[in-house]
């Protein structure tokens, strides 16, 4: 339904567009420059921190705010690398965000798997509690999980930041609504061709539901790439075990005076997220716009 | 409960299902074999949520009841640490901050999102470009984004370069000035947070059948009519779910105040979950954390199924 209402307009344009008179046209060109305008200026914190992390510190309050300073200084990044194994942060949420999110989407996909194309006593009962617990705040979670993650001695390690979030329903439920789409026939198909109930699933439904699968992957990683408060809270050794914001919020702390520092280690922390953004950006509007809901 | 029984069920002998699935197609073995496999499948997703999500949020409202140290033993007191919380003028003014940020929050993103989606239609060249632009704070890390606004805020930083530039006068100090503060991260929270909702406006948007509008046309209705009368209201399950997760998400506003205004000055821009934060990980006190916890969701909830309750008279499902 979305495609199609795309195509009739795009079909469409051509010919309206010969017929607006030039006033039509003037308007619709000072509407687009303001547009440029609005994304200009939405852009500028972003501008001004890769500016600044070029800059020497001499340079940094200059007024007006210029977009050069005196000298181009690399050295910035060297320095605010030393300062601190942002690096190894990186590596660290690569581990942690690519083990969470596997972990994720294996459970995901058996749980909406059996939501959707399975039969089984209490399985809508079942469901609703899954989808209720969506509406419970990490936040709420927080303190008995800490005093959970003490019990079980993961205080400090990675487990502590892989394991708890995993299972978020948001995965069972997106892959429930992929799999209620798959035909019925598919599935028999497979049952004739002599396939039982765990073939079906690996051979026939997992490779269709990529897509999908695709799309809750990046949103995984991203959460957990970008999650702050339970890593603050369950991790002491931000050193070894940090991801980047825990590393950019401590290097904050420390040096929160060195502006030109500070800003090269935000530009570090932002172009890994950035990269996939311009990746994979279909994936994840098109995530956002059949889920609406998303990393949030 | 059904989690439960779900798990036992899981350990049922795999022998015998084994046996059914495979001896025949015959209609008593498809039936052992789907009772079998929807609760096999089901079951990591659900031992994992009861583990990590069910039994936290009952763990958390026993812990609400003690008074239960960071280390050591936990003592039990009722009800004390909620009365606590009600008699503390400084919850008081966390709540109160809490309520504020939503209000101002929820509405600017929503005009803001609303304003872009139908700004950027499909007849604007690059719309994908825009919409990509829109999105990007949405998904660097929040504390990165925070950090850069630090600066801009900062007394003869950007916003104040800018101003003194402009006009010769220093602009406020925005993170140092009660009255600036909380307005302050709200504009920064919604420039880093309303590329989720842009998106999901405009792809509504873009489900509106075109032949709806033109009909409207037609009648004498011009761009702004039909976008006020018909386009939002073909929209609003999505404003609807935007409006929800919005407001949910924004009750748990916690790394801007944390990193631009530590709560401050004084407290006023502490909201609930920096509280909770502070009060938890600070003070070491978990039973009181635990119970502003419960505050929190119990005004989540609320909030919710108010909304859930007003939607008849503004929602329109029937398009």
């Amino acid at each position: 339904m979305l495609d199609s209402a795309v195509r009739t307009r795009s079909v469409r344009e051509p010919a309206a567009r010969k017929d607006r008179p030039w006033t039509a046209r003037v308007r619709s060109a000072v509407g687009y420059a303001l547009l440029c305008l609005v994304a200009l200026a939405f852009l500028s914190p972003l501008v001004y921190m890769l500016a600044t992390s070029f800059k020497p510190p001499a340079d940094i309050f200059s007024i007006p705010p210029t977009l050069l300073g005196s000298e181009f200084r690399w050295q910035n990044y060297q320095e605010a690398l030393n300062y601190m194994p942002f690096l190894r942060f990186m590596g660290n949420g690569v581990l942690v965000s690519a083990a969470g999110t596997a972990l994720s989407l294996v459970v995901s996909s058996l749980s909406g798997y059996a939501f959707s194309r399975l039969r089984w006593r209490g399985r809508n009962l079942t469901f609703m509690v899954f989808l209720a617990t969506l509406m419970i705040p990490q936040e709420v979670l927080i303190v008995p999980m800490f005093v959970m993650m003490q019990q079980v001695k993961w205080v400090n390690t990675f487990q502590a930041l892989i394991v708890p979030w995993a299972f978020t329903a948001f995965g069972a439920f997106m892959l429930r609504q992929f799999f209620l789409g798959v035909p019925q026939e598919l599935d028999d198909a497979a049952r004739v061709d002599g396939a039982g109930t765990v073939r079906t699933f690996l051979l026939v439904m997992l490779p269709l539901a990529r897509p999908t699968l695709a799309v809750l992957a990046v949103f995984s990683f991203i959460n957990y790439w970008n999650s702050f408060l339970w890593p603050l809270v369950v991790i002491n050794d931000v050193n070894n075990l940090g991801t980047i914001p825990l590393g950019l919020q401590m290097f904050f702390g420390q040096q929160g005076e060195q502006w030109h520092l500070v800003m090269a280690a935000s530009v570090v922390s932002m172009v890994p997220t950035l990269v996939l953004l311009v990746l994979l950006q279909r994936h994840l509007i098109k995530g956002i716009v059949t889920s609406g809901l998303g990393g949030r | 409960m059904t989690l439960l029984k779900s798990s036992q069920a899981a350990k049922a002998p795999r022998s015998a299902a084994g046996r059914a699935s495979s001896s025949s197609s015959a209609a008593a073995p498809v039936r052992a074999r789907k009772t079998f496999w929807g609760p096999a499948f089901a079951a990591p997703h659900g031992v994992g949520l009861a583990i990590f999500t069910l039994a936290p949020i009952a763990f958390s409202l026993a812990i609400s009841l003690y008074r239960w140290p960071l280390l050591g033993a936990p003592t039990f007191l009722g009800l004390g640490n909620y009365q606590r919380l009600f008699s503390d003028p400084i919850f008081g003014q966390v709540v109160w901050n809490t309520v504020l940020f939503v209000v101002l929050y929820v509405p600017l993103n929503l005009v803001v999102s609303l304003g872009l989606a139908a700004w950027l239609t499909p007849r604007i060249k690059g719309r994908h470009i825009f919409r990509v632009i829109f999105f990007i704070p949405s998904i660097t890390p929040i504390v990165a984004n925070v950090v850069v606004w630090r600066m801009l805020y900062q007394p003869s930083g950007f916003i104040d370069g800018i101003s003194q530039a402009a006009t010769g006068i220093h602009a406020p100090n925005f993170l140092g000035d009660e009255h600036w503060a909380m307005l302050a991260i709200v504009a920064m929270s919604v420039w880093q947070g309303f590329g989720y909702n842009m998106l999901v406006f405009s792809a509504a948007l873009d489900a509106v059948p075109e032949n709806l509008a033109e009909a409207a046309a037609i009648d004498g209705a011009n761009a702004w009519t039909v976008f006020w009368r018909i386009k939002l209201k073909l929209i609003s399950p999505s404003i609807f779910f935007a409006t929800m997760m919005t407001l949910i998400t924004s009750f748990q506003v916690f790394a801007q105040p944390f990193i631009l205004t530590k709560g401050g000055p004084g407290s006023s821009t502490s909201t609930i979950v920096l509280y909770i934060y502070n009060q938890g990980f600070q003070f070491h006190q978990l039973g009181l954390a635990s119970a502003a916890a419960w505050v929190l969701f119990v005004i989540i909830l609320g909030v919710t199924a108010v909304q859930f309750i007003g939607q008849k008279r503004w929602v329109h499902y029937d398009a």
